[in-house]
């Protein structure tokens, strides 16, 4: 379980969007690891422990109300726009790290899971699943609304971009 | 293929997630298209992009070094003034709490911390295994394709019955079994072929249920050992790791219908 503790972190991370936070959820779910260990079937020990984690995540701000609502409300506002500018213009914004960050960190809950756990845990769709605990269609499907919108968040906002990085 | 077609697929073709057919189909397409060729090259990019270190959060020390080394109580209480300084106290109650539910575990950690010796021991042992198995003759007792073949070929020669699965439609051919020893057990080896690598698994039964994989890279093979079913695991071969974790997973899978979800 120790050789994942990066894994752990970086998922809580993503999903806290702040160190603290993260932490409190590691820790959360170490211990909650620990103590259900014996349920553990076998098969992936950091599959099991991310979802660990995510659960764990979901089930602490459920306790502290705040923008969970907002998160799902921000989907509905922001239509995807499919023809996004040149791939030249997106390349000198993604490689800029803190646009991308923003722009990963703007994504809702659910969207930004499934891209951390795509690119940056490098997660195979069967892998997700059983993490989130949603079929690979639902995966599937997700893990494109969720790259259509970081695009339109990376390029569709650029102002916005600019003023987060300024602060 | 059409474009509505292809807009799932794309992302799938993108994480190398097709099989063969689907695959080509959608190479084919984006050949033909570059409205979906120029969406495909977006998202390769972002792709790259993301997978820009700097943005993997890694685990601060401090929270590293709590859960790797088990504090002794000696070395607990010397740390603990300087904390107090610093923190407030309900951080620091929190901390202790901590600490305690770490030094009430310890048992629980030891007991699943990979015992580094032994298993060193182990990945040496499957290495050799490996290596010899390539030299001459002695990679295959008994050659079949077929799981019907092999498995009954192991009875009356071993005390336990090994799980044996093709796992031709995943890529991994079975190409035969043979005998060998790990560990001070006899145990099965299983050949499979990942294209022109060979991948040996051992197979033996455990003891106790701890069920914690673990891959290790020595000399150029990967090892992963894993414990499931009742039974100790270790696969070795050359290929890359991550085809290798393909294999456990197939050879998981179909090992235990429960795990397929």
């Amino acid at each position: 379980m120790v050789p994942y503790l990066d894994a752990a972190y970086n998922l809580a991370h993503w999903l806290a969007r702040n160190p603290s936070d993260a932490q409190d959820v590691v820790q959360e779910s170490m211990l909650r690891a620990l103590r259900y260990f014996d349920s553990f079937r076998g098969g992936d020990v950091r599959v099991w422990l991310l979802a660990i984690v995510r659960n764990t995540f979901y089930t602490l701000r459920s306790r502290t109300p705040q923008d969970a609502l907002h998160d799902e409300l921000d989907e509905a506002v922001h239509p995807l726009i499919d023809d996004g500018p040149s791939p030249e213009t997106l390349t000198l914004l993604a490689v800029d790290v803190g646009a991308l960050q923003s722009a990963l960190e703007r994504l809702p809950a659910p969207l930004r899971e499934i891209l951390v756990l795509r690119e940056l845990e490098e997660c195979s769709y069967k892998e997700i699943a059983g993490i989130t605990g949603q079929k690979i269609g639902t995966v599937m499907s997700r893990l494109a609304r969720a790259r259509d919108r970081l695009r339109a968040e990376l390029t569709c906002r650029p102002k916005e971009v600019r003023r987060h990085d300024v602060r | 293929m059409m474009c509505d077609d292809a807009g799932l697929l794309l992302h799938a073709y993108l994480d190398d997630e097709l099989d063969a057919a689907s695959s080509a189909a959608v190479a084919r397409h984006l050949h033909d298209c570059s409205a979906c060729k120029a969406r495909y090259e977006t998202y390769a990019i972002m792709q790259k992009a993301l997978s820009e270190p700097a943005l993997y959060r890694r685990a601060p020390d401090a929270l590293r070094a709590q859960w790797t080394t088990p504090v002794a109580p000696a070395a607990a209480s010397k740390v603990t003034p300087i904390t107090v300084r610093r923190r407030t106290p309900v951080a620091f109650a929190a901390a202790a709490g901590f600490a305690a539910a770490v030094l009430l575990s310890v048992p629980a950690w030891l007991h699943w911390l990979p015992s580094r010796g032994a298993d060193n021991a182990i990945v040496a042992q499957a290495i050799a295994g490996h290596l010899r198995s390539l030299q001459g003759e002695h990679l295959l007792d008994v050659v079949s394709t077929d799981q019907h073949t092999v498995k009954p070929w192991f009875e009356g020669k071993l005390d336990f019955s090994p799980r044996v699965k093709d796992l031709a439609p995943e890529g991994f051919p079975l190409v035969g079994g043979r005998l060998d020893a790990l560990d001070g057990h006899s145990v099965a080896a299983l050949i499979y072929k990942r294209r022109l690598h060979v991948i040996n698994l051992f197979q033996w039964p455990a003891e106790n249920g701890s069920a914690t994989q673990v891959a290790t890279q020595e000399h150029g093979y990967t090892v992963i050992r894993w414990t499931g079913d009742g039974m100790h695991y270790v696969v070795i071969s050359d290929v890359n790791e991550g085809d290798l974790k393909q294999f456990v997973l197939a050879f998981q899978n179909e090992a235990n219908p429960l795990m397929a979800r």
